[in-house]
């Protein structure tokens, strides 16, 4: 009796006394957008501060940071950006905030797309219906032989997204590599959740990196998450699997969704490239419109963070329903479906599929 | 061979209603905007236009935070920042020593500053900016009622505002001391200044339907010393500009609205040369 009330009292005084250090030392982290800032709040949890300098619903690809931003950078602990120049502003910022401490680049070591031969603008200029599916696998190819070119630990790389998951420390060795040709990238790479497995391990090394003390917790919260992502990416790809191959065609504002195409054999047409700071020329839109008369596109979409007006203007001109709004590079409030990525990701991908049972 | 040149420059507009819906909006505009623009450039204007294409930013801005990206509440917004600026400028100048150019410049950078104040001050939305340059392709039933809407407007405040526009252009300063219609025309023109380049906006974005105000008109009068003349050939300048902008943004995948622009600023450089009435080459004979 005197025993048990003993260890729950000291259980009670370590919660207690645990906790309030923890309240002192929470790690402050600038991460450059919600999706982003969603991982790391997950990987972190209560040890962590997450400050998002792109807000919900917000644009990254276009963006003006206050000064109140490089103040919160100058004081953040860890800052944690995607990389693959998605945020062009983010290199000044950091600069200009005479950040000195420690960066992740959230997509270092993931396969990357390429915009090219990628599923942006470029698809909308094939007319031809059956190009398509050819395509898409030669877009692999060309990756692999891409990667062929120019990467040493080719290798390592493919052993880790092909493989099963391993926890292994080759990542960081990826570093270099993932600097070379700039531009040609599609950057959103959370829209697949292979990649986004990697992103959580970068994350937890970073802040393992900043607070050592908590080693065990980043590892296991990272483990927790990748298994709920595991998850996830089973059912969402047996959900898509009700939709034949043939009829997953849909259009977005902009070419947001290449790496969600790759993962789940789902063709996006997009009259915007990449990013939103691009104007779409009429000779992009005519071929979107040409191919969807041809392919029989069930469904058109627009983005939580784009012009959607020119999905409208295609809406009305090819009789395609719009089949709901989809999140592409920012998540949504907490009151609205997208508030977290898990939620993203099933929202996205409920409303692809309800759009082409109709 | 006929097919052929169907095939190049009906059939894009024939096969595509967004092409239409594009087409009519530059039409509409140019009907309305040019001989405003033609005005301006006489009255030694010109940059006017652009200071005012950036007035009305904060308005446009206000109305989208107010309602989302509404032709309306953009367009009221807009219209009414414009004025606050037009007037008090006008006020300005015409009451102080201060020259109209340097308080309209004073008023017109105040009011973007505000803008980019307030767009900024809700950086978690679309960024309006973007928005605001140009969606030529994205013409929707309210844009293109309310193109049209203004046109008829601003039509018929120039047939009635015409001599005393003239009489403003001629000699501003005798104008001024024998009628009080000086001021109603000033003002009255201004808001029609606002209300094209509101118009503007939406078919063009802000800076790009400046372009299609001035350039036609200064095109124009290379061609061109009588002001009836000038209007007819700034129109059509315009919808050719208008037509063949869509054509290379069509056939050489070009961004619609700098496109339109481009061949704007192409034709002047032609009419600099080749012009009548002051080009280059027959400089001397005029």
């Amino acid at each position: 009796m005197f025993k048990s009330t003993l260890t729950s009292s000291m259980i009670i005084l370590g919660l207690s006394t645990s906790s309030a250090v923890m309240a002192e030392q929470k790690i402050a982290v600038i991460s450059s957008f919600s999706i982003l800032g969603d991982l790391v709040s997950e990987v972190g949890q209560e040890h962590v501060n997450v400050t998002n300098l792109v807000k919900i619903d917000g644009d990254a690809h276009v963006f003006n940071p206050t000064p109140q931003d490089a103040k919160a950078i100058s004081k953040a602990q860890l800052v944690v950006t995607n990389g693959l120049q998605f945020e062009g502003w983010m290199p000044r910022l950091i600069e200009a905030a005479n950040y000195q401490g420690v960066q992740v680049v959230a997509a270092n070591g993931i396969e990357e797309i390429s915009t090219k031969e990628g599923h942006s603008c470029g698809h909308a200029h094939h007319d031809d219906e059956h190009k398509h599916h050819d395509n898409e696998h030669k877009h692999h190819d060309d990756e692999h032989e891409h990667h062929d070119d120019e990467h040493a630990h080719h290798d390592d790389e493919h052993a880790h997204h092909d493989g099963e998951h391993k926890h292994h420390d080759g990542e960081h060795e990826h570093h270099e590599h993932a600097h070379h040709d700039h531009g040609d990238i599609d950057p959103h790479a959370w829209h697949s959740i292979k990649n986004v497995k990697v992103y959580v391990h970068n994350i937890a090394k970073g802040l393992i990196q900043v607070d050592p003390e908590n080693t065990n917790d980043y590892q296991q919260n990272a483990k927790d998450y990748i298994q709920k992502l595991d998850k996830l990416e089973l059912k969402l790809s047996a959900q898509l699997a009700t939709v034949p191959e043939a009829q997953r065609k849909v259009i977005t504002p902009h070419a947001a969704f290449g790496y969600f195409a790759r993962d789940f054999n789902v063709t996006f047409l997009a009259p915007q490239g990449t990013s939103t700071g691009s104007e779409a020329s009429a000779a992009d839109v005519a071929a979107l419109i040409k191919q969807i008369r041809h392919d029989n596109v069930n469904a058109v979409f627009m983005e939580n963070i784009a012009d959607n007006r020119l999905i409208e203007q295609i809406s009305r001109e090819t009789g395609v329903k719009v089949g709901g709004k989809l999140y592409s590079d920012a998540l949504s409030a907490a009151d609205e479906p997208a508030a977290t990525y898990l939620k993203m990701m099933q929202y996205n991908v409920d409303t692809i599929v309800n759009a082409l049972h109709k | 061979m006929s097919a052929q040149l169907y095939e190049l420059f009906i059939a894009p507009f024939s096969e595509f209603v967004f092409m239409q819906r594009a087409l009519w909006g530059i039409l509409v505009l140019s009907i309305s905007a040019t001989p405003v623009g033609v005005f301006l450039t006489l009255r030694r204007m010109s940059l006017t236009g652009d200071a005012m294409a950036h007035a009305i930013l904060p308005g446009a801005a206000i109305g989208f935070l107010i309602s989302g990206l509404s032709v309306t509440a953009m367009t009221i917004g807009g219209i009414v920042a414009g004025c606050v600026v037009a007037v008090l400028a006008g006020m300005v100048a015409r009451h102080s020593n201060a020259e109209e150019d340097s308080s309209l410049a004073a008023f017109y950078l105040l009011s973007l500053a505000i803008g980019v104040l307030i767009i900024s001050a809700n950086g978690s939305n679309v960024d309006l900016l973007h928005v605001l340059f140009g969606s030529t392709l994205a013409l929707n039933d309210d844009a293109l009622i309310l193109l049209t809407i203004i046109a008829t407007i601003s039509i018929l405040a120039l047939a009635i505002l015409y001599r005393p526009l003239v009489m403003e252009c001629v000699d501003p300063h005798f104008f001024k001391t024998i009628s009080k219609l000086s001021a109603v025309a000033h003002y009255g023109f201004l808001l029609l200044v606002v209300l094209n380049l509101v118009a503007g906006f939406h078919a063009l974005g802000t800076l790009m339907a400046v372009g299609l105000m001035i350039l036609p008109a200064a095109i124009a009068r290379f061609w061109s010393n009588r002001l009836g003349g000038m209007l007819f050939v700034a129109f059509i300048t315009a919808v050719i500009s208008g037509y063949f902008g869509l054509f290379l943004s069509y056939h050489a995948s070009l961004a619609t609205s700098p496109a339109i622009v481009l061949v704007l600023g192409i034709l002047y450089i032609i009419s600099l040369i080749f012009g009548r009435q002051g080009g280059l080459i027959f400089k001397n004979n005029s």
